[in-house]
């Protein structure tokens, strides 16, 4: 996983709220057997029109959208079903960071373990970056610091879970790091097959 | 220090504590389908790693799959490359494995408690956000990310934050012409789509004791369109009836063991949680959303509500995008509008006793001519057999209704079970949102009763009038 400290991008806004995981990555796309090249489907209705030609409104295809690492959105973003091909789909556009009032707890963590950085901001807070996206200032993002600010001014600092700050930092993939404790998962086991004999069985081969 | 049923089942499948609440969560269960294990596999060959436990796993296809012709090559080339995938890690894993025509082929949560394999006091995931449904059972069930699949696949182990403490308590008798799926409708319209994030759930109350287990999982199930990750309910003797001689229960003396174990795992009398919201069953009338979100429900002898009554103004720009989605207008009646199409199916409302609830309003009546498809869906080859064993099926047929062949079907838009676009369903699944019937789909998520009775009268009528 590539590491994330800190980046500085302008920014995509979208301002509904709820959007949800279809809006992200439409159930059709959800067939693929692999992770990558999804991002040509990602908010597909919000860039394309029921025809499939580019909407001339699309906030990803034109312009600074097109380069941005940064999207900054609505409240209750990520609802709906727990699909990982969202932020496959995310990543796979280039964005590494998302700047909301609120996740869906499952696309946040989902988040986290494909290397995109979710920031939870207070309402007015978003607004403004929210407003700076729009004029297409550049947003920084320093995730050693927890800090965003425009234009190398208004600091805002946010608060990030310690243990999933040193994954993104340190571009650690999660199974590599719980297998350094595989002794504890095993002496939980021998102790539960004592306690609960009846969630362990034989399969045959 | 006196603790809640979620803090009892955190504590006894905690590996290791991390510190603020972070902490390293032993899985007992792992449920895998065709749609989101194929990466995790994937991932697992790529990184060299071995799967930890094969035992801890069921599989089986029901995302992708057709509901008729199934003896027919599937339609969709790309489901079939997924279907064929899931088969071929299964062998490859030496997975118990349930294929498509086998009796035990389902809706993964709905074979998951069926094989005995959902049990209280389990941690059980799955890559399908429905997995709360297992929380009937008093197990911590919940959905997980293909990175999380495989995560589970290569340790068996979780990394979770511990969530908050929510408990929903529905008071009182529920009415006649109401069942559970009323009772989760009304409380996710009460706490809203975000009511329960960052929580989770317990159900708890005497209209919540007297469910049988079919209808405590409907409420779990949807846990989920209130927010929270996981929906619990405390076993007690209904659930132990449930589960008793089921293939993976446990048997003689270690079900005895089992049981004693099993009573420990409620809240405690004193147990604070961090938020306490309460309903009265009784005033609970059969519930029909009218928007393209869960909580945009309404009593079915309500009307579709103007959007300048919401406050929030996000919440009024959504309400008029979901009219416009649906082709409604504010003060409209529920009553009397016309569907296109019936869906009964699902693992919100596809175990036999939903498919009894259907039968019992169809039974010697005719689907309406204007109706274009009404389908019946059973959740596993186990409940299709029961139903035929009961002669509903029969019911079913006569009445004009399509009887098919278990799998998650019209819930989902991404098998051959689609609506067109402008259609209206009554729909007994879980979710109303943009498109997820099929591309322009309009749904009402309704219960079986309701959407029988709509697919009889080709339009939503009260069924306790019906
Ligand atoms: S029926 Fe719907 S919600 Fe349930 S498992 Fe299938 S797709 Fe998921």
């Amino acid at each position: 996983m590539e590491k994330f400290t800190h980046m500085t991008s302008t920014a995509i806004a979208l301002e509904q709220s709820n959007i949800d995981t279809d809006i992200i990555m439409p159930s059709d796309y959800l067939k693929t057997i692999k992770r990558t090249g999804l991002g040509k489907h990602a908010f597909e209705s919000l860039r394309y029109t029921k025809d499939g030609t580019l909407r001339n409104d699309s906030p990803f295809d034109f312009g600074a959208g097109k380069t941005s690492k940064i999207l900054v959105v609505g409240d209750n973003f990520g609802c709906g079903s727990s699909r990982e091909h969202a932020p496959w789909g995310i990543a796979d556009l280039g964005i590494r960071c998302l700047i909301g009032t609120s996740f869906a707890d499952i696309f946040a963590s989902n988040c986290v373990k494909n290397g995109i950085l979710t920031i939870t901001l207070p309402e007015e807070d978003v607004a403004a970056l929210m407003r700076d996206a729009k004029a297409g200032k550049k947003i920084t993002v320093d995730l050693e610091a927890q800090t965003v600010s425009v234009d190398g001014s208004d600091d805002r600092g946010f608060e990030y879970n310690p243990q999933h700050k040193y994954m993104m930092v340190n571009g650690l993939d999660e199974i590599g790091q719980t297998l350094l404790v595989e002794d504890k998962i095993t002496a939980f086991e021998e102790q539960q097959r004592l306690q609960s004999p009846w969630l362990y069985r034989e399969l045959p081969q | 220090m006196a603790k809640t049923l979620y803090d009892k089942l955190w504590d006894m499948h905690l590996v290791e504590d991390r510190g603020d609440d972070v902490g390293l969560i032993y899985i007992d269960r792992h449920l895998v389908h065709e749609v989101t294990s194929p990466q995790g596999f994937e991932g697992l060959k790529m990184a060299g790693r071995k799967l930890r436990r094969r035992d801890a796993i069921m599989a089986v296809p029901d995302h992708n799959i057709p509901t008729k012709d199934t003896d027919k090559p599937n339609p969709d080339p790309m489901s079939a490359m997924q279907l064929a995938e899931l088969e071929k890690n299964a062998k490859e894993h030496d997975l118990e494995y349930f294929p498509m025509g086998d009796s035990r082929q389902g809706i993964v949560h709905v074979i998951g408690p069926e094989q005995g394999f959902t049990l209280p006091g389990v941690t059980i995931v799955c890559g399908d956000s429905h997995s709360a449904t297992h929380g009937a059972f008093g197990a911590w069930g919940f959905g997980i990310g293909s990175s999380e699949v495989e995560h589970v696949m290569a340790t068996q182990t979780l990394v979770l934050k511990k969530a908050k403490n929510m408990r929903v308590t529905v008071e009182g008798e529920m009415p006649v012409g109401c069942s559970a799926k009323d009772i989760v409708l009304a409380i996710i319209g009460k706490i809203g789509m975000g009511g329960g994030t960052g929580h989770v759930i317990e159900f708890d109350g005497p209209a919540i004791k007297a469910l049988s287990m079919e209808g405590r999982m409907t409420v779990c199930n949807m846990a989920i369109e209130g927010g929270a990750r996981a929906g619990l309910i405390a076993p007690d003797e209904t659930t132990f009836e449930y589960v008793k001689g089921r293939y993976l229960a446990p048997k003689g003396a270690e079900w005895d063991m089992a049981v004693a174990q099993w009573r420990t795992l409620h809240s405690d009398e004193d147990a604070v949680f961090d938020k306490e919201v309460v309903l009265d069953a009784s005033e609970i009338v059969p519930q029909i959303t009218w928007g393209t979100s869960p909580e945009d429900v309404v009593p079915i002898t309500g009307q579709v509500p103007s959007p300048d009554s919401f406050k929030d103004p996000n919440k009024r720009e959504s309400a008029v995008k979901a009219l416009d989605y649906m082709a409604l207008h504010a003060g409209q009646d529920m009553l009397g509008l016309k569907i296109d199409r019936v869906f009964v199916g699902s693992c919100t409302n596809s175990r036999i006793e939903d498919l009894r609830e259907a039968a019992s309003v169809i039974k010697g009546r005719k689907v309406a001519d204007t109706v274009i498809e009404a389908i019946i869906v059973p959740g596993s080859g186990l409940v299709k057999e029961q139903a035929e064993a009961e002669g509903l099926d029969k019911i079913f047929i006569e009445a004009g209704f399509d009887w098919r062949e278990p799998g998650c079907s019209m819930c989902l838009g991404m098998n051959p079970d689609i609506a067109g676009p402008g259609e209206r369903v009554a729909s007994t699944s879980n979710r109303n949102f943009v498109g997820r019937q099929g591309p322009g789909s309009r749904t009402h998520l309704v219960s079986p009763a309701m959407a029988a009775a709509a697919g009889i009268a080709g339009a939503f009528v009260d069924v306790r009038n019906f």
